[in-house]
């Protein structure tokens, strides 16, 4: 039976089939649906874990038992669980593992494009390229096998559109495998010296017999079309390239992206008069092709910054581009918005208004950086507003600490915010850090995490006590304030920016989205009162604009959060019948 | 058969994937090699979304590039604009009339340009402008806006009507069933 399937969706496919037993996971666009399907099927146990390194240990865990394991996370995910995956390298595997990475060339919701390939490389670890649906879930299985049968992780590379691209797969059954008796190996899996020197030469050798078997396998495949162009690419590369170019040229497709073959290479060059490489991002098969002296076309033709597409193909090889309609009109750009009624807007107008420095983090409320709100000063990764916070107040001295703030989601302090609040309070800054509670993962859509109650299943679980668990690190002042209350807001944050101590201030509100969260009947604006000051319009709220000189709220998008009843002085925003 | 290309495109919120969804389903049924690209994270929150939809014997790419589109369904006036540069020389436009403020227009940074759709027109593309907002709430639910757009693009596709009644009846919620077959009978009818 064939099935449209997410490359995602068809991911979690092969994991049920290949008979995986264990996944761990951190959400991460576009990664996330891997262990969501997961979680749908009973045979697999699926969890969120707090961040990416924890996901990877648990399915190390899992694999040293002996069980096929796996963990997916998004291209920046791996920095976080790199440190576990390059001794894992050395320690093997005993049931197959599997690490599911997902790039996001053009950065379509992420903080750069890394390439994720270089961590293959760096890390010794082999590493498969799907092009699409059918091939993810093939290629889950084939990993699982060389895992196994080489002793090594292996990595799957996905990237957005494979991850985020329906196409048709072929469903099968599951392989179970029987839960072996557990043997302790400690020269293989202790990784102390004396043990690890003795595992590189093994990790060397098994690099030099998986570069073999990309020979021969059928992973890697040549599609004859002539020999006047041969072009070598993976990935979704290959499906730009034969669809521009159809079967006119020859192509090499590999599958296996490291290690990277060699004779096939040469014998693919061979046969053909021009060589080309189409790759996105970084030039790595096109390095491995100078390395082996194998002249060829790449990046001269192709940008290594963000992703192609068939028009991509079609100008570095001077093809004609299809006829098209070009507007003289600009078109006004449309970014994404905090929603209406999201309870971070409110915080962020009260650190606006008052011109309060703030270091960001990574979720929903990168947002508040935006026009009109303009609230953020800094956003680099999962928990660098806390740290970063701390080392701006250290630098910047009192004065700093009196109108410095941080911002970190629930979900992201769960992650990384919590170790760089140990750290405020160990090496003691008078840093206020703001926790924006809004009781879910929100920006990669809607995953628990450890605060929320619940598990991946949605079956209750124990919830981490934030304002317990921030006293024990030794926070004594810790606030909860409501954000859809501007006054108590703005009171507590100027309370605790002036306090001669480290603070916590847990902003409470539940994503306007969840399910549970019902809107209140959307507020009106009496003409007759608005006098066109625009003050409300500088919450950024997308319900609000401005039509003949008054505001005028959207009921479709209003859910009656009363924020800007608040801000308006001539009382001309009336709440709704309630 | 060349590969057919159609792009559903609107604001992040409309219910452009469930179009995309029914529009897929109904592809793999007749028989069709099928490829539908998405956007998730970031640009759902409110920002201008795009799907493709390509369908064909064999489909390579996930998405459609300049001058490749033969539908462009927009769930808003300007979004058909911002992907016109996609549209074939011969493709056709469906559009919802319905007007939503980008941010910078919100904020008064830019002008919500309403002439787009005669731009459009005058450079000779077809052009199909239909009030998707009001049909929708006369089939009982203002959220069907996909529905009637998905029953305008019908009246131009080459699949028979009740093949579209099915894989509705397969998509949507037993529960919006009724409402989301009087949506997809006023688009088509309109």
């Amino acid at each position: 039976m064939k099935k449209l399937m997410l490359g995602n969706e068809a991911v979690a496919r092969g994991l049920y089939e290949a008979g995986v037993k264990v996944v761990s996971s951190y959400p991460g666009t576009p990664s996330t649906e891997i262990t969501e399907f997961a979680a749908k099927y009973d045979e697999i146990y699926c969890e969120w874990a707090p961040n990416e390194k924890v996901a990877c240990e648990v399915a190390f865990g899992a694999s040293l038992r002996g069980v096929r394991s796996a963990c997916a996370m998004k291209h920046v995910g791996l920095n976080v669980a790199a440190d576990p995956l390059f001794t894992l390298s050395y320690t093997g595997v005993n049931g197959g593992m599997v690490i599911f990475v997902a790039d996001d060339p053009a950065m379509h919701s992420s903080q750069n494009e890394q390439d994720s390939r270089h961590y293959a490389i760096a890390a010794k670890v082999p590493m498969l390229e799907p092009s699409d649906s059918a091939e993810a879930k093939a290629f889950v299985k084939a990993a699982f096998e060389i895992s196994e049968e080489f002793d090594t992780p292996v990595i799957v590379r996905m990237c957005t559109r494979i991850a985020h691209s329906q196409a048709a797969v072929e469903l099968e059954d599951r392989q179970e495998h029987a839960l072996p008796a557990y043997e302790k190996n400690p020269q293989k899996y202790i990784m102390a010296p004396a043990n690890a020197i003795r595992r590189h030469p093994f990790v060397e050798e098994r690099t030099r017999k998986i570069a073999e078997l990309g020979e021969t396998s059928p992973l890697n495949r040549v599609e004859i079309g002539g020999t006047e162009m041969g072009i070598i690419c993976s990935g979704t590369c290959y499906q730009y390239v034969k669809e521009v170019f159809g079967n006119t040229v020859s192509v090499l497709k590999l599958g296996i992206v490291n290690p990277l073959p060699t004779k096939i290479i040469k014998d693919f060059a061979a046969n053909v008069d021009k060589l080309y490489v189409v790759e996105e991002l970084d030039g790595i098969i096109e390095t491995h092709l100078n390395t082996i002296g194998v002249p060829c076309v790449g990046k001269e033709l192709f940008s290594n910054i963000g992703e192609f597409n068939q028009t991509t193909i079609r100008a570095a090889f001077g093809l004609p581009q299809p006829e098209n309609v070009t507007l003289e009109t600009e078109v006004p750009v449309r970014p994404p918005v905090m929603c209406a009624g999201c309870p971070h807007r409110g915080l962020f107008y009260t650190l606006s208004k008052h011109k309060i420095t703030c270091l960001g983090d990574i979720g929903c409320y990168t947002l508040g950086s935006a026009a009109p709100l303009f609230a953020l000063d800094s956003t680099l990764c999962m928990g660098a507003s806390v740290s970063g916070l701390h080392g701006f107040n250290k630098a910047g001295g009192a004065d700093s600490e009196k109108k410095t703030v941080c911002v970190i989601g629930d979900s992201t302090f769960m992650h990384s915010g919590m170790t760089g609040l140990v750290n405020v309070a160990y090496n003691g800054s008078n840093s206020t850090v703001i926790i924006l509670d809004n009781s879910i993962t929100g920006m990669t859509g809607h995953q628990q995490n450890p605060t929320t109650g619940y598990n991946i299943k949605g079956d209750p679980a124990l919830a981490v006590n934030l304002e317990a668990l921030c006293h024990s690190i030794g926070i004594e002042r810790v606030r909860v304030v409501d954000p859809y209350n501007l006054k108590e807001c703005e009171e507590v944050i100027l309370e605790e920016l002036a306090a001669d101590a480290p603070s916590v201030i847990i902003s409470r509100r539940p994503c306007m989205l969840l399910k549970y969260v019902k809107a209140k009947p959307p507020v009106t604006v009496n003409k007759d009162k608005c006098i066109g000051c625009r003050q409300c319009m500088k919450l950024g709220c997308p319900a609000i604009s401005f039509k003949d000189k008054k505001a005028t709220v959207d009921p479709t998008q209003c859910v009656g959060c009363d924020v800007c009843t608040q801000l308006c002085r001539f009382g001309a925003i009336e709440k709704g019948d309630r | 058969m060349e590969t057919k290309n159609v792009m559903i495109v609107g604001v992040g919120g409309q219910g452009s994937l469930l179009a995309s969804k029914l529009l897929g389903a109904l592809l793999v049924a007749e028989g069709y090699d099928v490829k539908v690209s998405e956007v998730h994270g970031m640009s759902q929150r409110g920002g201008s979304v795009v799907t493709y939809v390509r369908f064909g014997d064999n489909v390579y790419s996930p998405v459609i590039a300049q001058g490749e589109a033969d539908f462009i369904v927009s769930f808003e006036k300007i979004e058909a604009a911002r992907y016109a540069a996609n549209l074939r020389k011969d493709g056709k436009i469906i559009v919802n009339s319905q007007m939503i403020d980008p941010m910078p227009v919100i904020t008064g940074a830019a002008q919500y340009p309403e002439n787009v759709l005669d731009e459009l027109r005058d450079k000779g593309v077809f052009v199909d402008e239909i009030d998707a907002l009001s049909l929708a709430q006369q089939a009982g639910n203002a959220k069907s806006v996909n529905i009637v757009l998905m029953g305008r693009l019908a009246k131009y596709f080459h699949i028979e009507k009740e093949k579209w009644i099915e894989a509705i009846k397969n998509t949507v919620k037993p529960q919006f069933v009724e409402v989301n077959l009087k949506a997809f009978e006023l688009g088509y009818n309109f």
